[in-house]
């Protein structure tokens, strides 16, 4: 479970204050208006941001002082989330050692992810020589290696095709429910919450207005912020 | 009619050395030239490696610690050395390095010591801005995957930074080490006689001491070879990068915070202080007791400003054209950007022989000198302009073409309702970037100035050889003001775009 109990942090004017549980085993969509705070959101939980007080708990245990390394969390980004230089089976070996030095079960842990992801042909590809989908799906091979029980995903999928995205949707969300990890992700497509999220969260000027399972949220009336940013 | 002007005054220059130098054949290579080019080498080449050694340390402490009071201001600091006039900072390290200085009888300045500690104050910074660069570029989501395998500094070097830089440090060292062994000023002050001497200053001692045009013309020819070697190979490696650095957002760093890391880069950034701060302290602390505003001084910085301005002018009148056709089509394109490496190519020193033979056997040279020093300094500040004026109009024609075409706007209507609005910034530091260059230089005055011709650079060097240092340094803080007036506007008005 990822708790954040009173957490507040600043940006450029913007008080945010984040107050949310989201189960374990649970995978919750974070909607809501660009700027609104939902990769802010995602950075405090993961630890590329601070916040000014609260605290940040992952299953119990207070994670708000761990550098991003030490908390059991894997995130998967938009764009960037490989090494151009490297190729697929570097870079997702990094997810077990950035000395790249790896013994022969960890090797074999490293190409079953990449054969899970659909990747196994492509092992010794650069990145600069295969599609963004399969870029993506590095990523998704590096956080099923590393194995940590949360699992946040920075609008993944936006730049790709509605069909790719599908496929990916679908492959994050069997992993997520293979390994019973508590999964969040940001998105701007009400269909990939509806496809994949148990939980939905409407984000809007730096608080978690409602968070209610999908079908709920989608349906609410009693919320008007929601309903301009949808467009219904 | 631009280009022909270019191609006349290049001509000018080439002919008369290359038939001169192959007159002489193989027997005009005596040892003399081999000693001055092994020397030029040498002074080049430890210079680049010396401004890397520092300045590559000093990039990665500034971008790994990416907030803390006074970075801002560093920053600022490290564009100093490449705004200020050579003649400027030479002061500044005498004032600091010399016998009778702050710190002196630790180096000995007039000789190869002297030469690359002028050097490592100008190239490091720009090597240190360049990689920054560079470092900055790299995504923030890199950092943050950094930071959530925990990969150690050795890590990120091996897999983050030091592939962002590779290839930035490459052009680099090419762009240093072009720079020092085409440098005039450092070396006519500060070398020692004819042992510490490189080609660029024994052309001009060949002109204008020995009158030797025949060692002017094969030494000319010599750094003609070098230089053209070394701007084709940095262009076969992506192109000299001769355009400002600007300041820009950098993504935030999540390394860097460990107290071995605050230490080792807060001891990187003294270093570079302490390398950087005395000749500035220098230059400003003993320059104000030693402003005198004689007749000579002013009509020195009329004379500067003067010159100044009309390079730059005709630089513009130069480029602007070109810049036009270059946008028009693919061959212009090509014509245009090899204009631009040509004036890279050509070392001052050696265009001046070959102006220097052709006048000389007609007319003098005196009469000419202002038009000779206008149009050296133009040719000189023509990459500059380029690198400005160019990307401006090309982005111009992008969003404008289409439009302009359909309403039949063109020529001077299109000029100045379309690209003058839309490019002024550009235009203006462009030519702020000519005047600069040109208020700085030492090289075409040096070889083509009179006694009653004089500029504040040729000022400066003048009181220094006439054992009048005090005076020189007052000379060189009005020149310095005056060039950092001219360099902050510059600076704000490429920040703006």
């Amino acid at each position: 479970m990822i708790a954040l109990e009173h957490v507040t942090f600043g940006y450029e004017e913007m008080e945010m204050r984040f107050d949310a549980q989201f189960p374990s085993s649970s995978f919750t969509a974070v909607i809501g208006p660009s700027g609104g705070g939902k990769s802010t959101l995602l950075n405090l939980i993961a630890g590329f941001e601070a916040p000014e007080s609260g605290r940040v708990l992952i299953d119990g245990a207070d994670v708000t002082a761990l550098p991003p390394d030490q908390r059991p969390v894997s995130m998967i980004f938009q764009d960037n989330n490989v090494f151009a230089h490297l190729d697929l089976w570097q870079n997702v070996a990094l997810g077990i050692a950035p000395s790249l030095r790896l013994d022969a079960d960890q090797k074999r842990r490293v190409d079953s992810a990449l054969v899970d992801v659909g990747l196994g042909a492509l092992m010794r590809r650069r990145p600069g020589e295969v599609s963004g989908g399969e870029r993506q799906r590095v990523a998704v091979a590096r956080a099923l290696l590393r194995d940590r029980p949360v699992l946040l995903l920075d609008e993944p999928f936006a730049a790709l095709g509605p069909a790719l995205r599908r496929d990916m949707l679908d492959l994050v969300k069997a992993m997520s429910q293979d390994r019973h990890l508590t999964t969040v992700m940001v998105t701007h497509q009400p269909e990939d919450a509806l496809a994949a999220a148990s939980h939905t969260a409407y984000l809007e000027n730096g608080h978690i207005v409602a968070l209610r399972p999908t079908a709920e949220l989608f349906a609410a009336r009693d919320l008007p912020g929601l309903k301009a940013y949808l467009g219904t | 009619m631009a280009l022909a002007l270019l191609g006349l005054a290049l001509a000018a220059g080439f002919l008369p050395v290359l038939r001169m130098g192959l007159e002489q054949g193989l027997s005009g290579l005596d040892p003399y030239v081999f000693r001055v080019l092994r020397f030029t080498l040498l002074q080049a080449g430890l210079s680049t490696l010396l401004s890397l050694a520092l300045g590559l340390p000093l990039a990665c402490a500034l971008a790994r610690q990416a907030s803390f009071p006074g970075r801002a201001l560093l920053l600022r600091l490290l564009n100093l050395p490449l705004a200020l006039p050579a003649i400027v900072v030479i002061i500044g390290v005498i004032e600091v390095y010399g016998a009778k200085g702050w710190l002196g009888g630790i180096f000995d300045i007039y000789g190869l010591q002297g030469i690359l500690l002028a050097h490592v104050f100008f190239n490091v910074p720009l090597a240190a801005r360049l990689i920054l660069s560079d470092l900055e570029r790299i995504p923030a989501e890199s950092w943050k995957l950094s930071a959530q395998l925990g990969l150690r500094p050795l890590a990120i070097w091996r897999l983050v930074e030091w592939p962002a830089i590779r290839s930035g440090i490459a052009g680099a060292a090419l762009l240093i080490f072009l720079l020092c062994a085409s440098s005039f000023a450092v070396v006519l002050t500060l070398g020692g006689g004819p042992s510490a001497t490189t080609l660029e200053v024994a052309i001009y001692q060949s002109l204008r001491s020995d009158f030797d045009p025949q060692r002017a013309a094969m030494l000319a020819l010599v750094q003609l070879a070098l230089c053209a070697t070394l701007a084709l190979v940095a262009q076969a490696w992506g192109g000299l990068g001769a355009s400002w650095p600007a300041l820009r957002l950098q993504p935030k760093r999540h390394d860097g915070h460990s107290t071995t890391a605050r230490l080792v880069d807060g001891g990187i950034v003294l270093l570079a202080l302490l390398l950087l701060l005395p000749p500035l302290a220098a230059l400003i602390g003993a320059g104000v007791l030693h402003i005198n505003p004689s007749a000579l001084l002013l009509q020195a910085l009329l004379t500067s400003l003067g010159l100044g301005a009309a390079s730059a002018a005709l630089a513009f009148a130069i480029v602007w054209p070109l810049a036009v056709l270059a946008v028009r089509s693919g061959t212009w394109r090509k014509i245009a950007s090899i204009a631009v490496l040509t004036a890279w190519i050509v070392p001052p020193a050696a265009l001046a022989t070959g102006w220097f033979i052709i006048l000389i056997a007609h007319a003098g040279v005196s009469g000419l000198a202002a038009f000779l020093v206008i149009a050296m300094n133009a040719l000189m500040s023509l990459p500059f302009v380029a690198r400005v004026l160019m990307p401006a109009l090309s982005h111009s024609a992008e969003a404008h073409d289409r439009l302009c075409i359909s309403l039949g706007l063109s020529g001077w209507n299109r000029f100045h309702l379309v690209e003058l609005p839309v490019s002024k910034r550009a235009i203006g530091l462009s030519l702020i970037m000519a005047l600069m260059l040109s208020l700085g230089d030492l090289t075409a005055i040096s070889l083509f100035g009179t006694q009653g011709f004089v500029t504040l650079p040729a000022l400066i060097y003048r009181q220094m050889g006439s054992y009048r240092f005090d005076e020189a340094i007052g000379t060189a803080l009005v020149l310095s003001a005056l060039v950092l007036a001219f360099s902050t506007l510059a600076e704000r008005w490429s920040d703006q775009r």
